[in-house]
């Protein structure tokens, strides 16, 4: 598909949908950790690490796929499932541990599944990368479509796991992609510090695969890198590496003040640049992009309230889900009684 | 129909016939399509189902097993064979954090069907790398089937149930009871008859291979095997010894332990495992947590201690939980 004016409009609407999840969570997460911050305080518990910046790889990237094609994300997923059209109000409900959630509050914000859209992610670095190539193995042994993904970041790149699926990957010529948010920093450690090449891009050689660098964090040139890695997927010329520049504007977690990055170095919101540039290509107005930042406040705001609206689920429902097919097989102990007063502990809002 | 077959070639039979049958099993492992597996479980297949369904890997276990879970995910249930237990420290990640934790981390939406064959143990100077147990490292993992049989009639019957469980399922078979030519003559007590149609054996039952009212020997895998001969050297001493076998590691039958066990009060467990926070424990644990006035005597573990495996025959045999100290350990039980 070429890069329309309407693909565009909807990558703008997708990367402002997506900034707004963010936001709206990190207000949410610091509610209950002030003046003292604690991870498990508040209604938003536990590490929550954010997209801000990354919003272009989700637009770019999944405005070149199809229904068919199943993704990987990694500890970091917002920007790829919203872009990515995950179940918006039951992923906020997720974030809050709400029953209602995709997982029902058994996963949180760095495991979301929905495999209505092939969704699936792993808080475990690089950890995406072997099921995804499994993945479009499976298409392939049953004869259906579907390019894999997996989205990492670059400090992923340096991961066995990594490497041993390119291997696979290239031996096997699977449809795969995986595509690195190179945002320069792992926590604290940059890219340079901790990566033997300055793209990782070029370890594609290696593995008989395709590279490619982009080095804008701008959706249209993100998009037009992954057609081409796409289409040499569905062509059946195997996987490429795709590494994309981006931002991590929100810190590695929040909390993580950044002190560690120096001034030289600070990163640049990518969705203002892309607005004026909308702008300047006569896509949008200004009345255009101020609707869609609207739009997409409120649509967040909805899932939200969908979030708070929803039940926690009951204690006794952390015992579901061991096994596929019902606990039969499972030999859950719960000695020594309730323990209800533990709850208290916990900060969950009455 | 039936016949006499080794555990290697009946679990073979039970593959085939799901293989034949459906289209969403495939395997993936080192050496497979021309070797048939470590343990001969694929033997032929290569040729039967070819290089589609019988996938030969690179030796890179983080990434074929973690796109084993990866196919699984997408409706395949892949069967891996792992040669050695040793080796799962190279893939324990996947094991760990996504083959076992998929489902419920996705409150049920995603399922992870996939069978992990492992062989197991020594006893064949093999030394420290090559010859451990290790069922506990991976029957700790919440989320994950591990199941053990020690005789040819539950490995195929036990291969046809993993098959059919939409879980992830470790399905662990000591070396020595296999019955493949490098590990020399077949041991008699792993040969069953076995019917040549398709019959399922459910997890988490302990069987009885004999019963006792004197002393109960546990065991699982190869020490089994021991606690039989150990049992039959009992027999001339007037000792009458119950032989359990555990089969299934996850679910745990505890039901069928406490109720072996309540039969002779007296209790001798075996482990190739190594000793501490093991299987064995776990049993004592339970009879301690159920009902410790079930016991006459304090019960008696008989297991690899916890040192690596050393390689010269003296040691290695000295450390194994071999028929003699299981019958010693019975004896003074009986004292």
């Amino acid at each position: 598909m070429p890069l329309t004016a309407e693909l565009r409009r909807s990558f703008y609407e997708k990367m402002v949908l997506s900034r707004a999840f963010d936001d709206a969570m990190i207000a949410l997460y610091w509610e209950g950790k002030l003046p003292i911050f604690s991870f498990g305080a508040g209604p938003l518990p536990g590490e929550l690490h954010c997209s801000n910046g990354a919003e272009p790889v989700g637009a770019g990237v999944c405005g070149a796929l199809s229904a068919d094609d199943m993704l990987t994300a990694d500890h970091r997923p917002h920007h790829v499932a919203v872009c990515r059209g995950v179940d918006l109000d039951r992923m906020a409900a997720e974030l809050l541990g709400k029953k209602t959630g995709l997982s029902q509050g058994k996963g949180g914000h760095m495991h979301i599944y929905d495999p209505a859209v092939n969704f699936a992610s792993s808080g475990i670095i690089a950890e995406g990368m072997a099921p995804a190539a499994g993945m479009a193995l499976a298409r392939r042994l049953q004869k259906k479509p579907g390019v894999a993904l997996a989205f990492i970041g670059e400090g992923a790149a340096n991961q066995g796991a990594f490497h041993e699926t390119l291997n696979l990957v290239g031996v096997m010529k699977l449809p795969f992609i995986v595509v690195i948010q190179d945002n320069e920093w792992g926590v604290s450690t940059s890219k340079s510090e901790s990566t033997a090449v300055e793209r990782n891009s070029d370890r594609a050689a290696g593995y008989g695969m395709a590279g490619e660098y982009v080095v804008s964090n701008d959706p249209d040139d993100i998009y037009e890198a992954a057609v081409r890695a796409v289409e040499r997927a569905r062509a059946g010329l195997g996987g490429t590496v795709l590494e994309l520049k981006t931002a991590r504007l929100a810190g590695h977690f929040m909390g993580d003040q950044q002190a560690y990055i120096p001034e030289q170095m600070k990163q640049v919101d990518p969705i203002p640049l892309y607005r004026a540039k909308l702008i300047r290509d006569g896509v949008l107005t200004e009345a255009d992009a101020d609707a869609i930042e609207a739009a997409g406040k409120a649509r967040m705001a909805e899932a939200m309230q969908f979030a708070k609206d929803s039940p926690y689920p009951d204690a006794s429902e952390a015992f579901d889900h061991v096994f596929a097919g019902g606990s039969e097989a499972s030999d859950h102990v719960l000695a020594g009684g309730s323990g209800a007063s533990d709850q208290q502990k916990t900060g969950a809002p009455a | 129909m039936s016949r006499i077959l080794t555990m290697s070639r009946a679990g073979r039979e039970a593959l085939d016939w799901e293989m034949e049958r459906r289209d969403d099993i495939f395997c993936l492992g080192e050496d497979i399509y021309k070797f048939g597996g470590i343990f001969g479980t694929m033997d032929g297949f290569g040729a039967k189902y070819g290089p589609e369904r019988v996938i030969s890997t690179p030796i890179s276990e983080t990434g074929f097993i973690g796109m084993a879970a990866g196919a699984a995910m997408e409706g395949m249930h892949p069967v891996i064979d792992l040669a050695y237990i040793d080796f799962i420290g190279v893939c324990y990640n996947v094991l760990l954090n996504t083959a076992s934790k998929t489902h419920y981390m996705s409150g049920g939406a995603v399922k992870v069907p996939m069978t992990l064959l492992i062989g197991t143990g020594g006893g064949y100077n093999n030394a420290a790398q090559h010859s451990q147990c290790l069922h506990a490292t991976v029957a700790h993992i919440p989320g994950v089937k591990v199941v053990y049989p020690s005789n040819a009639y539950d490995a195929k019957g036990m291969l046809h149930t993993a098959l059919r469980d939409e879980n992830f399922t470790i399905f662990l078979t000591h070396k020595a009871t296999a019955g493949v030519g490098w590990m020399g003559t077949p041991i008699k007590t792993t040969l069953s008859e076995v019917p040549t149609e398709d019959y399922t054996v459910p997890f988490g039952k302990v069987k009885v291979y004999r019963e006792g009212s004197d002393v109960t020997l546990i065991g699982l895998g190869m020490s089994v095997h021991e606690c039989l001969k150990a049992a039959d050297a009992l027999e001339k001493d007037g000792i009458s010894a119950q032989v359990v076998d555990l089969r299934s590691l996850v679910p745990l039958d505890r039901d069928g332990i406490m109720e072996a066990v309540g039969k002779t009060g007296r209790l001798v467990v075996t482990d190739e495992d190594y000793l501490s926070y093991g299987v064995s424990g776990e049993i004592l644990a339970t009879i301690v947590e159920r009902d410790l006035s079930i016991l006459k005597k304090p019960p008696v573990r008989v297991t690899m201690p916890d040192i690596p495996i050393p390689f010269s025959r003296p040691m290695e045999q000295a450390i194994l939980p071999l028929a003699g100290r299981i019958a010693d350990a019975a004896r003074k039980l009986m004292a």
